[in-house]
């Protein structure tokens, strides 16, 4: 064997290795999951804890599928309020975004109060939302101040990186300033714009929870964060995890939904959604 | 000179005393004056920071003089979509977002040319450039010299009269450098542009240009003009001919000058 031959077979043992890798990468946080559930489940029958205390695994699950019907109502209105907020957020933060790029008085005179917006707790605010205005809207528009400010500020970085040469191109063909927003500036924001709205996706979900739960016992909603707050006051503390769990399958499919949108608009020229080896 | 009389001149570009200092205080150019004929081929070749690019943006209207008149001779009658002036950067500048025929459209979607219409000329740039079969790919699919086509393919696209090339090919690797220049070449003896063209390869502008004018360090000011005569149309031979050796040397002592600490041959 020549030295020559090395390379070659070298290449053809690193495909396994890197396959080989991969799955170990998915095996080992599922095998950590099911080491976790198991412990928990063991720790729970061996020293016989009541439920009303900890819940085993197995008593969360047959809550989950005892208490569908009500879980998954609460689901659909956690959800629906979560994609409104969201939606507010995405219009509203590239809206606003775009009024900044045109004028920069506008930029001077709203933007600290974005950031204001964007730095004041959204459960202290949520008690006086829900004083003013109906717990439906209160809700969404916490969904909206969580989530929009990622929106604004990533799309402004979009709008403000566009190419030098390009940008100079523009103005020599005589381009207007609408020709220049659509045709240059948002396409060349939109990696940014989708980064913004893959982090809004989980914010919105989060403003949501946080203001069904300030809305709390009073509140009329039906969210899933107030059937956790009403199971926690009827001790109900299997369907408080029940509840949990499903907002975390919910948060985990918007990013990933997200995230799948984001890679299919970029992936066939944005860096960030080209394979390692092109 | 009015632009009119500029025109009666056969002049396409013409600068009179002009500077252009930078809001951070920078002198890069001038006092400049240049005149570039009509249907010319001229380099402006000089050191890194000399301004040559500044001169070249002044010329297309990116930035403004501070002082000091630009005239670039704009013919009266014009279809639409047709623009008096021509620019490829140093990188290709292209729109990473759209395929290259997009690319190639923009000049003409920004003048609001009809699709039927613009078509048939994108088709004619691209062919020109030699892209024909690449008109769907994307920029990132595309090797250095296949992007840099594209962006000539979009500068001609307007068939502008005048071409402001800017250091185009100093990215590319040598073989592919020759191969455009040679392409260039023929464009401009098939469609008779003004092409000025910066560069700081001495080789470069002696092979391309009718005229080598020798920039100073900045402020940019022209320290000398050489010019290339020779048989036309050149071909790959003028490469390696003695005339093409003698005009470097002579072109590289036109330079010394503007490289301060070293001495001339």
């Amino acid at each position: 064997m020549t030295l020559l031959d090395t390379p070659p077979s070298a290449a053809a043992q690193a495909a396994p290795d890197s396959r080989a890798v991969r799955l170990v990468r998915v095996l080992l946080p599922v095998a950590v999951l099911a080491i976790g559930v198991a412990a928990w489940e063991l720790v729970v029958r061996i020293n016989h804890i009541p439920p009303y205390v900890l819940p085993a695994p197995s008593a969360v699950f047959t809550t989950l599928v005892l208490d569908w019907p009500v879980l998954s109502q609460s689901l659909l209105t956690t959800l629906l309020t979560t994609l409104e907020g969201f939606i507010a957020a995405a219009i509203g933060g590239i809206a606003l975004a775009l009024l900044f790029n045109q004028s920069k008085w506008l930029e001077y005179s709203l933007f600290p109060y974005a950031v204001i917006l964007q730095v004041t707790p959204v459960i202290a605010i949520a008690p006086l939302l829900l004083i003013y205005l109906s717990q439906q809207t209160a809700v969404v528009v916490c969904a909206w101040i969580v989530g929009f400010f990622p929106v604004l500020s990533n799309t402004t970085l979009g709008l403000n990186s566009v190419d030098r040469n390009l940008a100079g191109l523009f103005s020599l063909y005589g381009a207007s300033r609408l020709q220049t927003l659509r045709l240059l500036k948002l396409p060349s924001a939109l990696p940014f714009i989708l980064g913004g709205l893959r982090i809004a996706g989980g914010l919105s979900l989060i403003g949501a929870v946080v203001a069904e739960i300030a809305a709390g016992s009073a509140g009329a909603g039906s969210g899933l964060a107030y059937r956790i707050a009403e199971s926690g006051y009827r001790l109900n503390i299997p369907r408080m995890f029940a509840a949990l769990l499903l907002l975390s399958a919910a948060g985990i499919v918007i990013y990933g939904l997200l995230a799948l949108t984001s890679h299919l608009v970029l992936r066939r020229w944005h860096e960030s959604a080209l394979g390692k080896e092109s | 000179m009015t632009e009119r009389e500029a025109d009666e001149a056969g002049l396409a570009v013409s600068l009179r005393g002009v500077t252009k200092v930078y809001d951070s205080g920078v002198a890069a150019l001038g006092p400049m004056d240049l005149e570039v004929r009509k249907g010319e081929f001229i380099s402006l070749l000089g050191p890194s920071g000399c301004g040559k690019s500044t001169a070249l943006r002044l010329i297309a209207g990116l930035n403004a003089p501070t002082s000091g008149t630009v005239r670039v001779s704009r013919p009266a009658a014009r279809t639409g979509g047709a623009h008096p002036v021509g620019f490829v950067f140093q990188e290709p500048t292209l729109m990473p977002w759209t395929s290259v025929r997009e690319n190639v459209r923009l000049p003409l979607k920004l003048a609001h040319v009809a699709g039927s219409e613009s078509d048939a000329r994108i088709d004619q740039a691209l062919a020109q450039m030699g892209l024909g079969e690449f008109a769907g790919a994307y920029p990132r699919e595309l090797s250095g010299g296949m992007k840099m086509r594209a962006s000539l393919a979009r500068a001609l696209v307007t068939d502008p009269d005048i071409l402001l090339m800017d250091e185009p090919f100093a990215a590319l690797d040598e073989i592919t450098r020759f191969r455009l220049n040679n392409d260039l070449l023929a464009l401009w003896r098939n469609l008779r542009k003004t092409v000025i063209f910066v560069t700081h390869s001495v080789f470069e502008s002696v092979y391309l240009s009718q005229r080598v004018l020798v920039m100073t360090s900045r402020p940019g000011r022209i320290a000398s003009e050489i010019a290339i005569a020779t048989a036309e149309p050149r071909a790959e031979d003028f490469r390696t001919s003695s005339d093409y050796a003698a005009y470097c040397r002579k072109v590289s002592n036109a330079l010394a000058p503007s490289y301060p600490g070293q001495s001339g041959s």
